[in-house]
């Protein structure tokens, strides 16, 4: 076969559909360190002054700490859950488990126009105070198909008889799960953790009907979009917000690649 | 009954299909007595789906039975779970735990138990040592050859001590001549330890190697239970004369019924065969099984042998042996075996002659249909 | 059975959590839509009055057509897009296209809101695009046209959707068998025949779910049209989202929320009949 130095269509293709997709992200980290107030060409200078004042903002700090607050507290159920979730539905093949799987994974495709307003509805017929809180508890929704679906993917890596072994060997069922499921589910329940923080950190469309006055940081950042003078200070924050995530997904990946299910063994 | 090791009592298990339809429901043991000795290399044996593995798992606790109740040790089983059971199973697929390395894997069992740690480590080395697996204790699973997961699989169910241990088709995976040699290795750690192995395969040549005893199942019941020997020479039916080597059908009907045995007629031809326990009546069809290796060819019929005139169809040499497909008047085909630079005796034929197909009384049977 | 309990424990929790977070709420916005509302107030009465309203208003209905119109696009002009980027990797890219894919994927997850930021500050009349083409002299004036309208949101939400929609076609394109093609070739295939003949049908399971994982979810939006739609771009979720904010008028909003969700499920339920849900784990 002739060696084609030219890089082919294809990649061209690819190469330009990926310049398109970090553009923005790209642009807003430049534009972080601009020395002006607008987001005109030329730029005119390097500055740290706009990360400076994000340090200052105390709404920003205070819409932060919420943030990580429920993403945090968020993400620890919906891993439990899903984790519990994943062990049933690879395990077990009973009645009842496609239900469970069909009403859990539902959440990935209801608008999240309809969860935030039902859910509106009802803490506000029950008594629950719109708060940080509240989202919290509408994101361990939205994060349950994402942390099973990573955490099944690894168990299916594994041979299906290993409870068993152990139960054999004097294990009781639960102390089997401890033993030996979840210490081979390790390195996916720590992505699925970082996935579903990621998921509640960045979601605002659930946030905007559910958090009261206790702004989470999307929700902050919505409301400074309005006044063009905080503008670069909230490209700053985007900047650093993206490239956290960026590396966190970065890492995540790496460990549900790297650490993978090793093919079964005859 | 406490010289049995295992027990089971009118054991039956269902399998429902969930669906209500009782035509669907899978009957894989059906009222199964069984009493396995103590100290016995015990194997049950028979084709996929005739119920072996799930009397296994019946025994180890992941089944319960769906009526009829087990006993290990003399006492019964049905409230006690599998991680309570004084038996310890090793699976087809060896079941290692991938993130332990080889001695945690064998310590396992110990450590549940909360064994001091320092002895668990000795337990671990003896036991180790005795698979020949003495300086593997630091690998993980996936460093280790089929062979090697084998053993460690079993050094962990040993450890534990078991009253009875469960082998679910242990050699499947392994390659022929690994194969071989681990049969003969695992007969001798159960001389060795002492231990009831109950094992299940579906390769008589297997079971014929390591058992004491067989038990014969097909469709969810026993056919046949008895020591190598007795269920090669003395099939009790069809159905074990053909699983466990090879056999020789011939049918007949019944003439007459004598001291001696019973007369078959086939065609223009009698035969008498040891009837034993089998009673029939005259005129019935009957048939009698021979192994090819107990039939010789002659020209003529010897004194006390019983002979079936036949064409010769095929001779392949195979060494060892030469194999002669011969077809009987009747149409029937029989394959002899004859060894090979035997006895001066033996005669040699060819293709298209005609002989007698020739045998000692003892060795035919009459089955039981 | 043990087994049957132990299985109860596992889902139990979640199951319970997810009925009375997830469950629950739907059921109340149900009821919600048959109450009277009135200045944020819901009166505990049973009318049809919200359900009437909702049939007869062309104004609901006409947003409810644009929104569909609009995520019809979106979905079919992220295939469009996204296909080619599958198939290149699937067939072109060799042992690194898993990295490849990955590299596609991570700006697709950093924050939704931040991406859309970026693509209003970029589409702008202060923005970029427009000092770009002011600098070079290509217009003469600032436009505003950039921006604020149904175009704006449909290419910034393409924009968001392209990698997920290219995620099930790769899954899809993986899965055929490569002897396929070879077997064709050696009958005498040209390439673009073995496209059109044998991977295309096979793949278009992962078409149709990347369509749908596009359309269902833009239906809802209410984000992106409120950011860089305008008047123009405005979808049905903002009218949802406008019911519960700022006309208060909570039972009408569940009522179109109701109306959306019976859409949503409807087209989940066809696309379950028409490809598996396992394909999803198996992907991973």
């Amino acid at each position: 076969m002739r060696k084609c130095n030219l890089p082919s269509l294809g990649s061209i293709y690819f190469l330009v559909v990926c310049a398109v997709l970090y553009l923005p992200i790209l642009l807003l980290i430049i534009f972080s360190f601009n020395n002006a107030t607008a987001l005109v060409f030329p730029l005119k200078g390097f500055t740290l002054q706009w990360y400076g004042t994000l340090f200052e903002n105390r709404e920003l700090l205070k819409a932060v700490g919420n943030s990580l607050m429920i993403g945090f507290g968020s993400s620890l159920v919906a891993t439990i859950f899903g984790t519990m979730g994943a062990i049933a539905i690879v395990r077990f093949k009973l009645p009842g488990r496609n239900i469970f799987l069909a009403v859990a994974a539902l959440p990935l495709v209801i608008p999240y126009v309809i969860l935030g307003v039902s859910l509106l509805i009802l803490f506000n017929e029950i008594g629950i105070r719109l708060s940080a809180f509240a989202a919290g508890l509408a994101h361990v929704i939205i994060s349950i198909p994402y942390a099973m679906l990573v955490v099944a993917s690894r168990l299916v890596g594994f041979p299906d008889n290993l409870e068993e072994a152990a139960m054999d060997l004097g294990a009781s069922y639960w102390g089997a799960l401890l033993r030996v499921t979840i210490p081979i589910c390790s390195p996916a329940l720590l992505a699925a953790f970082l996935l579903c923080f990621t998921i509640s950190f960045d979601e605002y469309a659930i946030a905007s009907f559910l958090v009261g006055t206790d702004a989470t940081l999307p929700v902050y950042l919505f409301s400074q979009l309005r006044f063009p003078t905080r503008l670069p200070m909230v490209v700053a924050l985007a900047a650093i917000l993206m490239t956290v995530t960026m590396a966190v997904m970065l890492f995540t990946e790496w460990l549900r690649r790297v650490v993978q299910s090793p093919a079964k063994k005859g | 009954m406490t010289d049995y090791a295992v027990e089971l009592c009118n054991v039956t298990k269902v399998f429902s299909s969930g669906r209500g339809a009782k035509s669907e429901d899978v009957y894989a043991v059906k009222e199964m007595n069984l009493g396995i000795p103590r100290g016995q290399f015990f194997t049950l044996l028979g084709p996929s789906g005739c119920g072996k593995t799930t009397t296994l798992r019946l025994i180890a606790g992941f089944e319960t039975p769906s009526s009829g109740e087990i006993f290990i040790q003399g006492k019964p089983m049905s409230k006690i779970p599998p991680n309570v059971r004084p038996v310890n199973t090793v699976f087809q697929n060896y079941a290692l735990f991938p993130h332990m390395n080889v001695a945690s894997n064998v310590a396992f069992g110990l450590a549940i138990k909360r064994v001091p740690r320092d002895e668990q480590k000795c337990i671990v080395k003896e036991a180790l040592e005795l698979v020949q697996l003495a300086d593997m204790g630091k690998r993980m699973p996936s460093q280790l050859s089929g062979g090697q997961q084998q053993r460690v699989a079993l050094a962990r169910a040993l450890v534990n001590k078991p009253a009875v241990l469960l082998l679910d088709e242990p050699l499947g995976a392994l390659d022929l001549k690994l194969r071989k040699a681990m049969q003969i290795e695992l007969k001798h750690i159960q001389e060795q330890v002492g231990i009831t192995f109950v094992y299940v395969t579906h390769d008589q040549e297997e079971a014929l190697t390591m058992s004491d005893f067989i038990a014969v199942m097909s469709d969810g019941l026993i056919l046949q239970l008895g020591d190598p020997a007795t269920l090669y020479k003395k099939p009790a039916n069809k159905f074990v004369a053909d699983f466990i080597g090879e056999s020789n059908f011939i049918q007949g009907t019944v003439d007459s019924i004598t001291q001696k045995g019973t007369k078959l007629r086939v065609l223009d031809e009698l035969v008498t065969v040891d009837a034993m326990e089998v009673n029939l009546a005259k005129g019935q069809a009957a048939t009698f099984t021979i192994r090819p290796e107990k039939m010789m060819l002659k020209t003529k019929q010897p004194v006390s042998t019983e002979a079936l005139s036949g064409t010769v169809q095929e001779v392949i040499y195979i060494g060892t042996d030469t194999r002669y497909i011969v077809t009987l008047q009747s149409g029937e085909s029989v394959v002899v075996r004859v060894q090979n630079g035997c006895s001066p005796d033996v005669e040699q034929f060819s293709k298209g002659d005609l002989v007698k197909v020739v045998w000692l009384p003892d060795d035919a049977r009459l089955l039981a249909d | 059975m043990e087994n049957r309990s132990r299985f109860a424990s596992l889902i139990g929790p979640p199951s319970l959590y997810l009925l009375l977070i997830f469950l629950l709420p739907m059921g109340v916005m149900f009821v919600y839509s048959f109450r009277a509302g009135i200045a944020g107030v819901a009166y505990d009465t049973f009318t049809l009055a919200n359900y009437q309203s909702f049939l007869t208003n062309s104004h609901f209905h006409r947003l409810l057509w644009r929104s569909a119109g609009i995520s019809f696009t979106i979905s079919v002009i992220s295939s469009l897009l996204a296909y080619p980027l599958a198939y290149y990797l699937v067939f072109k890219a060799g042992p690194n296209r898993v990295t490849l894919l990955t590299l596609l994927i991570i700006p697709a997850w950093t924050s939704y809101l931040l991406r859309v930021f970026a693509w209003k500050l970029i589409l702008g009349s202060s923005g970029l695009l427009n000092s770009l083409l002011l600098s070079i002299g290509l217009i003469e004036v600032a436009s505003p046209i950039l921006i604020y309208s149904r175009g704006a949101v449909i290419v910034t939400l393409i924009y968001v959707w392209v990698p997920f929609v290219a995620l099930p076609i790769f899954a899809a394109l993986e899965r055929i068998d490569k002897n396929l093609l070879e077997a064709a070739a050696d009958l005498g295939c040209q390439p673009w025949e073995a496209f059109l003949r044998i991977t295309l049908p096979l793949s278009f399971p992962g078409i149709l779910a990347g369509l749908f994982f596009a359309l269902i979810p833009t239906l809802g939006e209410f984000v992106t049209p409120l950011l860089v739609g305008g008047v123009s771009g405005s979808m049905y979720g903002n009218l949802i989202q406008d019911q519960f904010m700022r006309a208060l008028n909570w039972p009408m909003g569940s009522v179109m929320s109701l109306a959306m969700l019976v859409a949503v499920l409807l087209l989940v339920f066809i696309l379950t009949r028409l490809s598996s849900l396992t394909d999803l784990v198996r992907f991973s």
